[in-house]
């Protein structure tokens, strides 16, 4: 069982290095971009709102604790508070989602979607367009992972529910953390560097 | 290795922290730094996810092996920035910085 459990741990932690690596290719296609076209990048993060992004912070934060939380019951067989904390960290997980839509239809309505209909006060329309691409890709992609993040926990609450797991056999309750924490390691990156670009001045 | 149970109030501690950081970051957004407010806004996210990395995933708890991927995921995507970043970073020195419409 322990060595299953060993195997387990590696086998994801390997899946999230892949994982890593692939958001790591955009954080460099940012940072690249970032670092050429400074100013307009600027320009372009002032023109977000922090607050939706700060309260999805703390709401993710909070769905990695309630998930660590669900681990820590489901180590100490408590069966019910399992549930409940996994319970409240899918519906985090959904409250961050729908934040995310907010400010996704905000961004259509202000023209701030690159394409044809995208506006720009500033004289840097094209530089601004390759931040908000990269603001779409990457927090696109970090709200899919969300997405299967939250199929993912509903299964392991379901199984939590029915008894499958105890002291003894845990694994999909702490493998879906690890996958879990590492959705929030994303957004933690993210926030600051897309929403905190230059804000004095 | 994670048959380790730790107690509860590490996780609120930890969760504790990470929302002091977090308002550390906003804060020092609004502060003008000079060419230092990238690296600070980097430095506080990095020390927020060694806190999730080494406490909520446990990996302080883990394994030798877990600990040896964990730290050569994190090794590669060094090379993978820092490596990519002098490429195009210095061919602006050339002149070739592309030109956008």
């Amino acid at each position: 069982m322990q060595q299953q459990k060993e195997a387990s741990t590696l086998g994801m932690w390997v899946f999230l290095l892949t994982e890593l690596l692939f958001f790591g290719g955009l954080f460099f296609a940012y940072l690249l971009y970032r670092t050429w076209y400074f100013e307009a990048f600027a320009e372009a993060s002032r023109t977000i709102a922090i607050t939706p992004g700060l309260i999805n912070t703390v709401v993710l934060i909070l769905s990695s604790l309630t998930m660590a939380l669900g681990v820590r019951a489901a180590q100490t067989n408590e069966r019910s508070a399992t549930v409940r904390w996994l319970v409240l960290t899918i519906i985090l997980g959904c409250v961050f989602l729908g934040i995310k839509v907010y400010e996704y239809a905000d961004k259509f309505e202000h023209h701030h979607v690159p394409g044809a209909n995208f506006i720009s006060d500033g004289p840097w329309a094209a530089q601004e367009q390759i931040f908000f691409s990269l603001y779409f890709t990457m927090t696109g992609l970090h709200a899919l992972h969300m997405i299967i993040g939250v199929v993912m926990m509903s299964i392991i609450t379901w199984m939590a529910h029915k008894g499958k797991f105890d002291s003894t056999y845990y694994t999909p309750v702490e493998m879906a953390g690890l996958y879990w924490h590492f959705v929030d390691l994303v957004w933690i990156y993210l926030f600051p560097l897309l929403y905190l670009v230059e804000r004095h001045n | 290795m994670s048959e380790h149970v730790s107690p509860k109030s590490v996780y609120y501690s930890i969760f504790g922290a990470l929302m002091v950081l977090t308002a550390i970051t906003v804060f020092a957004a609004y502060v003008n730094l000079g060419n230092f407010n990238a690296p600070v806004a980097l430095g506080i996210a990095t020390f927020k996810a060694t806190l999730v990395v080494l406490f909520f995933m446990h990996v302080k708890y883990s394994s030798r092996l877990t600990k040896l991927v964990v730290s050569t995921a994190l090794f590669f995507l060094v090379i993978l920035i820092a490596e990519g970043m002098m490429d195009y970073s210095t061919r602006g020195i050339q002149g070739l910085l592309p030109q956008l419409p």
